[in-house]
C-alpha cells in the first residue's frame, strides 16, 4: 500500500524538492502540527489581547483598530477602558467570584462521589472492572446539551423527582429546584463525573496492595490504612481529577443558561451575554482575558502533575 | 475486604445517579402527552415528528459533514503531533509545540470559540480568506481542540509501544515514511479508531465553539436543540436524544468489542 503511495508521482516530487530545499520529513512532520496550532491555538489568544484594549465602535467588526496611520507615523492607542470597565462594575467581579466558588464546590463535591466509586472500580476483578469503566465513559459520548436538558427534566416544578415526591405524600408543595444554584451544582457534578472518575481509576489501580496488606499486617485498620496509605498515593490522580472538573467548569455556559436562575451569573455567560447581546467585542475579549488569567495557575498545576505522571511511567 | 457492601451500595448509587436522567429521557420519549413529564400512554409521534422537521434534519446533516471532516484532519495532525512528541526527543519548540497542544483540553469553550471568531475576522480584514463563517471555520475551530484529544490518545499507545518491528524495518533497509505507513499505523490503528470516534463525538457534540465561528445558514445540530430547549419543553428532542443513545451505545459496544479483540489477537 505504501509502495503505491510512494511511487504517486505527485508525492515522489513533493519530497524531491522538499530534499533539495534541505527541508526533511523531519522538519515537515513537526511543521504541519506546530504551523496548525500556532496559527489557530495562540495567535488567536493574540488577537483577543489586542481587541480587549481597542474601543468598541458601531462598525463591523464593532471595534476601532489599534494602529492608525495618520500619514507621516503609526499611532497605537492602548485603551484599558475595557479592563478598568470591568473593575467597576461590580457585576463582573461577582460573576468571577462566583464562578471560582461554583467550580471549586463542585469538584469537591465530584471528587467525594467520585472518589469511592474509581476506588470500587480499581478493586473490582476483571469482567465487572472493564464493564463497570465502560458505564463511566458512556455517557461522556452521549451528548452533553441532552444530559443538562435530561436533568431540566427531572429538576423542574412539574418534574420527576417532584412528581414522584408528590404522588408519595413525602411533600404537598413542589419544590423549586430549577433555575436555582443547587441545579448548577448538581449538573456540573453530574456532566463531569466521568473526568474525576478517570484520573482517580488511573491511578488507583495501579497501587501495590502489598502496601496495604503489610499496613494491615501491623495492626493498621482500613481507616487508617486509607487515611495513611491509599489517599497520599493517590494525590496526583485527586490534583488531575480535580483540576479537569474545576477548570473547564468555570467557564461553564451551557450549564448556568440552562439549568441556572437568571441571576446565577457565572463568567462564561457573562461573556457570552457581552458578545452575542450586547455585541461588544472588546469587553467580551476583556472578559476572555481576566478569565485566563485566573485559569493559569490551575493549568500549570494541572500540567506538571501530569508531567510527573509521563516521567513515571 | 471489611466495609466492601457500603462501598458497592454507594458505587450503585452513584451509577444510578449517572443513569436516571438518560432513562428518563428515553422513557418519555414514548410518552403521548406534549408535557414531558406527564406520562399519557405509549406513542412513537414524537419520532415520527422529529423526522418531518426539515430544521433539525438540515442541521443533524451539516453537523454529521463537520464532524466526519473534523474527525478525518484531527486524527492526521493529532497523530502527527502525538508522533513528534513521542519520538523526536529534543528539538527546538518541543516545550511550545507540548503545551498548544494540551492547552486546548482544559481551555474553557468561551474562550476558544471568541478568539478563533476574532481570529477570522482579522484575516478576513487582512488576507480577505475566511471570506464569511460557516462550515469551513466550524470545521478549523473543531479541528483545534480535537486534534489535542487524538494526540492524548495516540501518546499513550506509542509510548507503550515496542520499537522492535520498527527497527527490523529500518535494519531491513525501509526508509522511515515508509516503517511509518507499513510499522507504525497498523500497530497504532486502535488508537486512531478511538480517536476519531473521539473527535467525531466531540465535534457532534459541540454547542458552544461553533456559536461564535459559524456564519449565517449553517446552524448545527446543537445550535437548533438548544434554541428549542431554551424556549421551553419539546417532546421530539427526547426522541432524538434516545436515538442519539442508542447509536452510541452499539457504536461503544462495538468498539470495545473491537478493541478487546485486537488487543487478544496482538
Amino acid at each position: 500500500m505504501t509502495g503505491a503511495i510512494e511511487r504517486f508521482p505527485p508525492f515522489r516530487w513533493t519530497a524531491a524538492v522538499l530534499r533539495r530545499l534541505g527541508l526533511g520529513g523531519r522538519v515537515l512532520v513537526v511543521a504541519v502540527p506546530f504551523l496548525w496550532l500556532l496559527v489557530f491555538f495562540l495567535i488567536p489568544f493574540l488577537v483577543v489581547a489586542k481587541i480587549s484594549l481597542s474601543e468598541p465602535a458601531i462598525a463591523m467588526p464593532p471595534y476601532l483598530p489599534l494602529v492608525e496611520w495618520d500619514g507621516a507615523r503609526a499611532l497605537l492607542t492602548l485603551n484599558f477602558e475595557n479592563f478598568a470597565y470591568l473593575l467597576s462594575d461590580p457585576l463582573y467581579l461577582n460573576a468571577y467570584i462566583f464562578s471560582i466558588k461554583v467550580a471549586f464546590i463542585s469538584a469537591i463535591i465530584a471528587l467525594l462521589v467520585g472518589y469511592p466509586m474509581a476506588y470500587y472500580i480499581a478493586r473490582s476483578p476483571e469482567p465487572r472492572r472493564s464493564l463497570l469503566l465502560t458505564l463511566v465513559i458512556l455517557p461522556f459520548w452521549t451528548s452533553f446539551l441532552l444530559r443538562v436538558y435530561a436533568w431540566q427534566g427531572f429538576l423542574r416544578s412539574n418534574g420527576v423527582i417532584n412528581n414522584f415526591l408528590l404522588g408519595t405524600g413525602i411533600i404537598d408543595q413542589p419544590l423549586v429546584m430549577l433555575q436555582t444554584d443547587f441545579a448548577v451544582y448538581l449538573g456540573i457534578v453530574y456532566t463531569y463525573l466521568p473526568f474525576m472518575i478517570l484520573p482517580l481509576y488511573a491511578n488507583l489501580v495501579k497501587l501495590d496492595e502489598s502496601l496495604l496488606e503489610a499496613s494491615a499486617d501491623l495492626g493498621g485498620r482500613p481507616l487508617v490504612t486509607f487515611f495513611h496509605i491509599t489517599l497520599p498515593l493517590s494525590m496526583p490522580g485527586i490534583i488531575a481529577g480535580f483540576m479537569l472538573v474545576f477548570v473547564p467548569a468555570i467557564g461553564e455556559f451551557v450549564i448556568p443558561e440552562l439549568l441556572g436562575g437568571p441571576d446565577t451569573l457565572m463568567i462564561g455567560r457573562v461573556l457570552w451575554n457581552e458578545f452575542f447581546s450586547n455585541r461588544d467585542w472588546p469587553v467580551a475579549s476583556a472578559v476572555a482575558i481576566a478569565m485566563l488569567i485566573v485559569l493559569v495557575v490551575p493549568i500549570m498545576i494541572l500540567r506538571s502533575v501530569q508531567a510527573d505522571k509521563g516521567e513515571a511511567a | 475486604m471489611k466495609g466492601s457492601g457500603l462501598l458497592r451500595i454507594y458505587c450503585v448509587l452513584g451509577f444510578i445517579f449517572l443513569y436516571a436522567p438518560i432513562l428518563s429521557l428515553i422513557i418519555f420519549s414514548f410518552n403521548e402527552s406534549k408535557l414531558v413529564t406527564v406520562w399519557g400512554g405509549f406513542s412513537t409521534k414524537w419520532y415520527g415528528e422529529l423526522f418531518r422537521d426539515p430544521q433539525i434534519l438540515g442541521s443533524a446533516w451539516i453537523s454529521f459533514q463537520v464532524a466526519f471532516v473534523t474527525a478525518t484532519l484531527a486524527v492526521i495532525l493529532g497523530t502527527l503531533a502525538a508522533y513528534v512528541l513521542v519520538r523526536f526527543g529534543r528539538f527546538r519548540g518541543r516545550a511550545l509545540l507540548t503545551g498548544m497542544s494540551t492547552a486546548p483540553l482544559v481551555m474553557p469553550e468561551v474562550i476558544t470559540g471568541l478568539s478563533l471568531l476574532l481570529l477570522f475576522v482579522s484575516m478576513e480584514q487582512l488576507i480577505g480568506w475566511p471570506a464569511g463563517r460557516g462550515k469551513t471555520t466550524i470545521i478549523i475551530a473543531h479541528v483545534t481542540f480535537c486534534m489535542a484529544y487524538v494526540a492524548v490518545v495516540v501518546q499513550s499507545r506509542l509510548a507503550g509501544l515496542d520499537r522492535d518491528l520498527e527497527e527490523a524495518a529500518m535494519d531491513l533497509g525501509a526508509r522511515p515514511v515508509r516503517v511509518f505507513f507499513d510499522i507504525t499505523i497498523p500497530v497504532i490503528a486502535p488508537a486512531l479508531v478511538a480517536g476519531w470516534l473521539l473527535a467525531f463525538t466531540l465535534s457532534l457534540d459541540d454547542l458552544v465553539v461553533a456559536s461564535f465561528v459559524t456564519g449565517p445558514g449553517a446552524s448545527t445540530l446543537p445550535m437548533v436543540i438548544f434554541s428549542k430547549v431554551r424556549l421551553g419543553v419539546s417532546p421530539d428532542i427526547n426522541a432524538l436524544a434516545t436515538i442519539i443513545i442508542v447509536v452510541v451505545a452499539i457504536a461503544v459496544g462495538l468498539a470495545t468489542w473491537y478493541m478487546r479483540r485486537s488487543a487478544r489477537n496482538g
